[in-house]
């Protein structure tokens, strides 16, 4: 918890696929450590007692039991949002050998 | 150095719901590309996720099938990752709770043949969670097309320990987890139509060790027969190498039927890194216990356990078992007939060969055998048709063709053979009277009958059938044949 918080700016925008000038990513980079700074607050509290929760909200089991279908798109709701399509199916560059 | 296989298996099975596991949209396999879709399916901004309980349930019921204990909280994750098999580059699914925790399959292996039962054993699991499956790709020459029909579909991924130890233990515990699916209904398991699928986890470690070497994942694998051979390549490839004092590296592999070997996926995905975090659109899931309890009651007897009880209690030799047991319907059917006549063995016969061939000849040519819900006969027809001829009014040859007519026509036993005049003949006069015929006809038979030839019987039996149109009590006629023949 002593440690400082570190974010690997490079790493993480590979892993969402967005390219960063070098100035982005000082920008970025600083900002997110701040972020994961926040967390380091969180950390600090005493919990101890506390039950951990899945959600901010304490509610469960919103669910929907009729298991009836609903209305459903077109194709076209689709394929008129992506770039190329054929034949009522979305084309994507090959993404396998 | 002698190497052997550890394998663990990840088998995705989609559940039989109308609608799909967050929202509405209802599946069916084989509709045009891209008609069932809807704003929560294509992650359109602002839509949010609800939670569809009957899969949840089902699920539920698979993990009580599959002897898991259920979570009394499970929750829900995002799985992130770029591809565009999902339209949200996420999936939600269950990585920290999962709904279904451990759990084991009984598997039987292969007998030394058919006819005889082979070797059982536990196989472990690890956990059964639920997911949604992304969509559906079809990599063309240079180009793959998305189809997202099948996004969002209630998706149930079961895990197991890494504790199958060849192709045939994979291969059977994939028999045996199909036919525990689809006995309870959770499921059809159709392989063909992506209902199952299953990815290999294979490594190899020397014989007589209890480390694991370093695992390979094989994807793709759509059938039985493709799980069989892509393990057995993958045993091959990794023996080469560690015979060549190489290692093996981890990586996913992808099964090319067609070609019958695999191939590395050129992944530059480094360590996946799917950075799961929990999902704020979804809120957990509380289990209650007396629905657990409810939700088991309402599940069929397992497979194999019914096998044992079949064998034990009504003593059927395992070829019966073997045909009836892994189909719910079957064992439904001859549990029915069982109660209107008292007679399992003559019973489980008649569905096990004569009612299986004639639904599998009734069938069209080239297509599978009729299933028993498309059967014309009802358990009452076989049970009467048992009874009467365990009453001697027809004699068992008589029956084969009353069950034939049965089937062809759907008419009680009784009626047809009234009908056609079927009925036995126990009148001793006349059956003596055919055997002396007989008798004076074939001396030759009946010399070597006196020589102790038993079976030359069958030659004086002959005529006396044919006499009667095959109505003759075979119980009466052996024993008057006897009688006249030692007379004399």
């Amino acid at each position: 918890m002593t440690e400082k918080p570190h974010i690997d700016i490079d790493y993480v925008a590979n892993l969402a696929r967005i390219d960063l000038s070098g100035e982005e990513k000082a920008k970025l980079g600083t900002q997110l450590n701040d972020i994961l700074g926040y967390f380091e607050k969180l950390n600090a509290v005493d919990v101890e007692g506390v039950e951990p929760m899945a959600h901010a909200h304490q509610i469960d089991n919103v669910w929907r039991t009729d298991d009836e279908p609903g209305p459903t798109y077109g194709p076209e709701v689709l394929t008129e949002m992506s770039p190329e399509s054929r034949d009522n199916q979305v084309v994507v560059p090959k993404v396998v050998e | 150095m002698d190497y052997e296989p550890v394998i663990g298996l990840e088998i995705h099975v989609q559940i039989k719901t109308r609608t799909k596991m967050f929202t509405a949209a209802p599946y069916a396999y084989g509709a045009a590309p891209n008609t069932l879709t809807d704003a929560v399916v294509l992650g359109l901004p602002g839509t949010l996720p609800v939670l569809n309980h009957t899969a949840i349930e089902k699920c539920a019921q698979l993990g009580l099938m599959l002897q898991c204990e259920i979570a009394e909280v499970c929750k829900w994750d995002r799985k992130n990752y770029f591809y565009p098999d999902s339209p949200k580059n996420y999936q939600l699914t269950q990585n920290e709770q999962p709904l279904c925790i451990g759990g084991k399959v009984e598997i039987e292996l292969p007998g030394p043949s058919r006819n005889v039962e082979g070797e059982h054993r536990w196989v472990t699991l690890n956990r059964i969670h639920l997911e949604e499956d992304p969509g559906k790709l079809t990599h063309e020459s240079f180009e793959t097309v998305i189809d997202f029909n099948r996004a969002g579909v209630p998706l149930a991924e079961i895990v197991t320990e890494p504790d199958l130890y060849s192709s045939t233990e994979a291969v059977s515990f994939l028999n045996a987890l199909r036919q525990l699916i689809v006995y309870a209904g959770i499921s059809d398991c159709d392989m063909e139509k992506g209902q199952m699928r299953c990815d290999a986890n294979v490594s190899l470690r020397p014989k007589g060790t209890d480390t694991l070497g370093t695992r390979t994942e094989m994807k793709n694998l759509n059938s039985i027969s493709n799980v069989r051979a892509a393990i057995e390549y993958e045993i091959r490839r990794q023996t080469e190498i560690l015979e060549d004092g190489g290692s093996i590296l981890q990586e996913t592999r992808r099964w090319d039927a067609a070609k019958s070997e695999s191939f590395s996926l050129r992944s530059k995905e480094e360590a996946h890194d799917y950075r799961y975090f929990p999902d704020p659109d979804l809120m957990p899931v509380l289990f209650p216990r007396e629905r657990v309890t409810e939700l088991g009651a309402e599940l069929p007897e397992r497979p194999l356990d019914r096998q044992r009880r079949y064998q034990k209690d009504f003593e059927l030799p395992y070829t019966l078992t073997s045909v009836l047991c892994p189909e719910r319907e079957l064992c439904e059917f001859f549990e029915a007939a069982l109660l209107e006549h008292s007679a399992p063995k003559a019973i489980a016969n008649y569905i096990a060969n004569d009612l299986l061939r004639e639904l599998a000849e009734a069938s069209e040519h080239g297509q599978s055998a009729l299933s028993i819900s498309q059967c014309p006969l009802t358990p009452a027809h076989i049970a009467s048709l048992v009874r009467v001829i365990d009453e001697g009014v027809i004699s068992k040859q008589i029956g084969k063709e009353v069950f034939s007519e049965m089937f062809r026509t759907g008419n009680m036993p009784e009626v047809i053979i009234e009908e056609k005049g079927l009925k036995q003949s126990n009148d001793s006069g006349e059956i003596e009277a055919l055997c002396q015929a007989a008798i004076a006809g074939n001396a030759k038979a009946v010399a070597q009958y006196k020589e102790g030839n038993a079976k030359a019987l069958n030659a004086l039996k002959g005529p006396v059938m044919k006499a009667t149109k095959g109505k003759a009590n075979p119980a009466m006629l052996d024993q008057v044949l006897r009688k006249l023949i030692d007379e004399g």
